[in-house]
Order: C-alpha cells, then structure tokens, then sequence
C-alpha cells in the first residue's frame, strides 16, 4: 500500500542540477531522457525521482548547464541497516514484488584479480619488445587431440595422419558474451557483430534467435541454444560459428530467463518466433537434461544437426562444485566451457539472486583448470572465462589462470556508452543500448558503436602483447595456465591453494 | 561425413535401404544424409535398435520408414521429412523440430515436442512426461501433436503455442486420460482432450476450459482424419465423442512478479 497520497516513501538517489544562467532552453535534455525525468516549466526543471544518474542530459546538453549530484537523505547512520536495504524494504512493502535489478553481482566482494600481480623478466631473462617482434594472439578454440600422428607420403614429405576436431580461429584471445537481442538493441547487437567480424573474433547472439540483419556476420556469431529454444531452428544453428548451450549464467546461476511481454515488438517476436506481446520464458533447467549423459545427448544431437562442423559449447554460471560440473562437461564432448562468475551482467535477474549467488570467476577457473589438468582432459576443451573483465589486466591474469580466452559484455556496453546506470531491465536506456524503443535504439549509430569497441579489442590486445613480452614469451599460449608467473597480494592460503599461485616474495 | 569421398552411386535409386544392424548411429546417420543428399526420395531402414538422432536436421522433402526403435532425439531439429516409425520411439521425439511430419504406429517415451514450432507428430499409442514442453508458434507456423492414447505428467508444461490433441482412443477412466500438472506455466496455444474433460485436479494453474469454435472444429476434424487415414482408423467414429478445449488465462503468467529496484 503506498503512503497515503500515494506517495513513496523511497526518496530520489539523484538530482539534476541545472544552471539557468547556462541553459539557453533547447529542451534537448528532455527530448534525449529515456527516463522521462526531465520537464519544461519555464526553463527545465528536473523531476529528481526518475533521474538515474544514466548522464545522457550531461552530455547532450550543447552549454555544459547540467550535472546530476546525490540526493540521499540522511538516514541515522546504522552499519547494519544501510539506507539501500531500507528502501528496498519500502520498495517490496510497496509492490509485493521481487525486486529486480540489472548488471553485476554490486556488492563488495574482494576481487582477486585486484589481489594478483604480473611477474616481469629482469637482468636473467630477456624481455621481448613486442613493437618489433612478432607475438601470436591468435587462440583455437575447440578440442585438442590428445596426441597427433603424422605419415611420410611417398614424395618424402609429410602430412598429418590425425583428423583435426572442428575449431574456431580467435585473433585475439576475447570474445563479445552472450547478449540477446532483447536485452539490448539490434543497434548494439550490430556493432558488436561487426567489430567481432573487423577484429577477427566472435559474438554471442544470446538467446532469441538471430535478426536477419546479423546474418552477414554469421562466421563471427556464436549462437546460442536455451532452454526456451527461441529462435532455435536447423537454418539458426547452420548460421554460426559455434553453438552454444546455455545452461546458467553468472548474474543468475540457477534460475531462467525472462523477457517480459511488453519488450516482445515486432522485430524481437520475428526473431524470437513467438506473437508479439506474449511472455518469453526460458526456465532454468533444460527439460531434456537432467544428468551429464543428457548434456551430451544434446550436444551430440547439435552436432548431428550441423554435420559435425560446429564446436559446441555450454555456458555455465560459477558455482561451488563448478570443477565437477566441468570435468563432467568436457566428458560429454562439449568443445569448450564457458564460465560466468557471479560479477556477470545480465539484462534483468531478481536482485536477491544477483547479489547473494555463484562464486568469483579467478577461483572457479583456476579450479577448473587444476580439476582438467589432473584428469588429463585439460586438451579436450577449450575455456573461456566471464563474468567481470573490467581491463586487459582483468583478461591477462585470467589466462594465466588458465582461460584459453575471455568473454566481455558489461565492458564492450561501456565501449557502446553504457553508464551503469543499472536500469537495464526497464528498457528505457538512454543511450539505446538495453531498450527497443525505437526512438532510443535509432540514437545509437551501429558503425559509432563498432569502431569503438575495435578500439577497446585493440588496446586490449596490444596491452595482452606487451605483458607477454615483459614476461618474455611470444604466444598467448606459452602463459595461458601458467600460474608460476602470477603471485597473490594480500591473500590468505586457502586463497592461494585455490588459486594455485604463490604469495608476492615466494 | 565419413562418405563425402564416396562417388554417387549411377542411377540412385528412388528407395533406398538401409540395414541399421550393428551400426553405430553416427554411421547410420552419415548414411542417411548421404542419400538424401544424393537424391534418394524414400529412405527405409530396417534393424534399427536404439540409434539416436535418426533424420535429425533432415531438410528435403523425403520419406523415411523405420522399422524397429529408433533411439532418443529421432527427427530433431528436423525440417521438412517425413517419419514413419513401425514400432515404438523413445525419448525426445521430434525435439525443435520445424517442420515436417512424424507418424509412430507404437508409443513415445517422454518429452516428444520438445520447443517443436512447426510440422505434425502422430502417436498411435501413449505418451510419457513432458509432452509438448515449449512448443511455440508464429504465424503461419502451428506445430501439432496428436497422441492416440494417454499421456503422463505435465502435458504442455510453458506451452506458448500449437495444438495438441489428445484423442484417448483405449481409455474409459477420465483419470487416466492425462497426467498431473497437465498445462502448467501454459501461457499459448491449446490443449484439446477427446471424451473426457480434464478433471480439475490434474489441470495446472495457467490453463481454463473454453467452448471449441467453428474454427477449433474445423481443425480437429482436419487433424482426426489425418490421423485415422495414416493408422486405418474411423474418422467418424473418432470425431463422434465431445471435445474439451483448454487455453491459458494469460499470455503474460508472471507479469506481476516483478518490482524494479529501488
């Protein structure tokens, strides 16, 4: 029930503060809010309650006349009860419903890649200057044989006698993660298929189908098979790079997906292949797979469906058994594991899931990678790693723990203008990132968009090289899993084993 | 493909058969695309014992028989053949299957259907758990399953659209027409049962009985007659018994779950 004249008693975080000496009244903030928390009453005004710090009034407005400030009220300061849980008590005391949120895992949690630092060469191992000398970046992606024959032709030369499982070509070791058209904008999902297809790397369709203006880019798509199986169809599988079946993912291991019906307009419901209007539901478990011997029934069941000429991943959220689930994974022929710690985004997933489920990505790869490599199946999958890459520090110390590549979402919507504003499954981004409001999604240019995030693989790239080079190796390879090459900082030494790295000073 | 190297054999045969006997399905399969892709219109296979994922993926219009029990994922992802199995099938008949049309003369194990969104899946005998889980349609794509005899557990579990009609032919116990949770998280599409209503107690909580319309008669006329010419039954005797329709209450089950953050 709301406070009697139905008002809230949650109070505005934000408010904008508009210099009237400033504004000469283009209402150019007003137009651009997706929000909606902007009016004119003789001159703008802001309605502070909508405001959610998205910037987009900042940067649009022509005179520099706006900045958007805190607005808490001062709560009596309690350790305990801090003023965001109150209000999402006021909040649930309101509506009755699950409270929602949008991107990472917010809470604070240590980050162990901010606890692990880089060994460098010095004096008794050169470096290399990867400026002037060649450095392989290039990653395959996909089963390894466990040993490969060659045979003398009767020309004296020789040629590989083992036939090669199908792999895909990275150029760089970093993939575009798994966004459905939905969650953001066919705008966004555009500039990340064609900066996948620039940098030589993949994109993730997500689930809900592939718009026909993604086509094109297919060699450079991951797509993926949900639960829901929106989208899903022989012609979709064919139309890829790799498959991928989604089985949790970071932000909300365990449980499904959702787009609520009013987000399903007409271009999703084509893609999806569902009516306009109705709810699309993914539910957390596949109803076809209930064990290990069923996961491979349906990866096998995709390879069949594609002839054997697509890798099949599956995405997993960390979770505390996370090395068991994998190394039952990679025993049911997937061809890589994609790993999603609990700082992974996503585009709407109840707030008490988001922030209180899964496990850190550092720990749960560098488990994975020991459970694999003392089973010796460490060469039959390929691993990528997901679920908070902020840097190229973030995606470097990733692959020395063991990651044969990472994934980047929340980052590359960033590179799109992402703000975090953490508004996402409202669908009104301003920016035209995550909405389908055509008068949003129209302000987001696809090829703006693209160049940027080729920006980012670049300097991400260029800063893997130069690390390799300061640890004086000149392929991706040669660290990838080398853990001798890591220390931690500050860490204890559960926090190490796990880790499997020694302690600054070791 | 193992056979890619193998030249077309001269004057392919309209009908080929298969011996299934001691192959692997990977090698099964392999044959089976070759010749269709090599132009064969009719497929039989004989001897099948279990192999799985028989006429996945099968886009041409060709005609497979299969005599013995095919293994689970049979005609998945399957778009456009058509499958006739004398004798049981397993699990997971007809799994996202797009078009194209399936025709047990025995009975189906669970989840036949599953995210099915096109094509038709004929049962002469019963079904297991989980049948019609996720089928969906879109326009003019309406998948359709027709079971001759009972079902198990959640029939239609998140239904979100297509048809599936359940005709009850041996069964006289209204218990014993459908399972528990029949419908649950249904939120499209139609569940029809012949002869008995659904009773209350094993209906879900998202579906309601409504009165069929000329257009719903039409189509259940269209589909029995199907049905009983593929298995040498009376229409007329069939299409003699009551109707019952089930449809959800919403299109949208969970819209008002959720409350954005604060």
């Amino acid at each position: 029930m709301p406070f009697p004249g139905n008002k809230s008693l949650i109070q505005p975080k934000f408010r904008q503060v508009i210099n009237k000496e400033l504004c000469r009244r283009c209402k150019r903030c007003i137009l651009s809010c997706g929000f909606g928390a902007l009016k004119f009453e003789n001159g703008v005004v802001g309605i502070a309650e909508k405001c959610v710090a998205c910037h987009r009034c900042v940067n649009v407005c022509p005179e520099g006349a706006i900045t958007i400030q805190f607005s808490e009220l001062s709560y009596r300061p309690h350790s305990y009860w801090r003023p965001d849980i109150i209000e999402e008590l006021y909040c649930q005391a309101e509506t009755g419903g699950v409270v929602l949120a949008s991107m990472g895992n917010e809470r604070e949690f240590r980050s162990y890649f901010d606890h692990i630092v880089i060994d460098a060469c010095q004096v008794t191992n050169p470096s290399i200057d990867p400026l002037r000398e060649p450095m392989e970046l290039r990653t395959f992606i996909g089963r390894k044989p466990d040993k490969i024959e060659v045979e003398k032709t009767h020309d004296n030369h020789y040629k590989l006698k083992t036939k090669l499982p199908r792999n895909v070509v990275l150029d760089t070791p970093i993939i575009f993660g798994g966004m459905s058209l939905g969650s953001i904008s066919l705008q966004a999902q555009k500039a990340l298929a064609m900066a996948a297809q620039r940098c030589g790397i993949l994109m993730n369709s997500g689930e809900g189908g592939l718009h026909k203006e993604l086509h094109p880019y297919a060699e450079h798509i991951i797509v993926q098979c949900a639960s829901g199986r929106f989208g899903v169809n022989r012609e979709y599988l064919e139309r890829s790079a790799m498959i991928e079946i989604k089985i949790g993912q970071g932000a909300k291991p365990g449980i499904g997906g959702h787009l609520p019906g009013e987000k399903v307009t007409a271009p999703i419901s084509e893609t999806r292949m569902i009516p306009i209007g109705t709810d699309a539901l993914s539910p957390a478990p596949h109803h076809d797979i209930y064990s290990i011997e069923d996961l491979r029934q349906l990866i096998f069941s995709l390879k069949e469906a594609t002839r054997y000429e697509k890798p099949v991943c599956v995405k997993i959220s960390a979770v505390h058994n996370v090395a068991a689930i994998a190394s039952g994974i990679t025993r049911a022929g997937a061809d890589a594991i994609y790993i999603d710690g609990f700082r992974g985004g996503t585009g709407a997933a109840p707030k008490t899931v988001r922030d209180n489920v899964g496990i850190p990505i550092e720990l749960a790869l560098a488990a994975v990678d020991d459970q694999l490599r003392r089973e010796g199946i460490r060469n039959q999958v390929s691993l990528i790693a997901a679920g908070g890459i902020r840097t190229a520090g973030d995606m470097i110390k990733a692959i020395g723990l063991g990651a044969d590549a990472v994934a980047i979402c929340t980052a590359a919507l960033i590179a799109l203008g992402c703000h975090m504003c953490q508004q996402c499954h409202t669908g009104n981004c301003s920016w035209g990132i995550a909405t389908q409001r055509p008068e949003l999604t129209r302000r987001l240019d696809p090829e703006w968009g693209a160049e940027r995030l080729v920006n980012l693989v670049n300097a991400w790239s260029y800063e893997l090289k130069e690390v390799l080079g300061l640890l004086g190796v000149n392929a991706v390879e040669s660290f990838r899993g080398n853990r001798e090459r890591l220390r931690g900082v500050g860490l204890n030494e559960v926090e190490l084993r796990i880790l499997g790295i020694k302690h600054a000073g070791e | 493909m193992s056979q890619v190297e193998q030249k077309p054999k001269e004057n392919q045969q309209e009908k080929v058969v298969i011996d299934a006997c001691h192959t692997y399905y990977k090698q099964l399969n392999d044959k089976v695309h070759f010749v269709v892709n090599n132009g064969a219109s009719i497929v039989e296979l004989r001897n099948v014992n279990g192999q799985r994922y028989i006429a996945n993926a099968v886009k041409k219009k060709v005609t497979i028989y299969i005599y013995g029990t095919p293994g689970n994922n049979l005609a998945s992802f399957m778009d456009g053949a058509e499958v006739y199995v004398f004798g049981n099938a397993q699990e997971q008949v007809a799994n996202t299957m797009n078009g194209g049309k399936v025709v047990i003369y025995g009975n189906a194990s669970d989840v036949v259907g599953y995210g099915m969104r096109g094509g038709k899946v004929f049962i002469r005998g019963d079904v297991g758990y989980r049948v019609g889980i996720h089928m969906k349609e879109y326009k003019h794509q309406i998948p359709a399953i027709v079971v001759g005899g009972t079902t198990g557990d959640f029939l239609g579990e998140y239904m979100a659209g297509g048809i599936l009609l359940i005709l009850g032919l041996n069964c006289n116990d209204p218990e014993q027409l459908v399972g528990d949770w029949t419908g649950t998280g249904m939120h499209g599409g139609m569940i029809i049962t012949r002869r008995f209503p659904i009773p209350e107690h094993k209906l879900g909580r998202e579906p309601v009985q409504v009165e069929l319309n000329e257009s719903d008669k039409r189509k259940i006329e269209q589909l029995v007659r199907e049905f009983s010419n593929d298995f040498e039954l009376n229409a007329e005797e069939i299409l003699k018994a009551p109707f019952y329709k089930y449809i959800p209450l919403t299109h949208r089950p969970y819209g008002n779950l959720y409350a954005p953050q604060p």
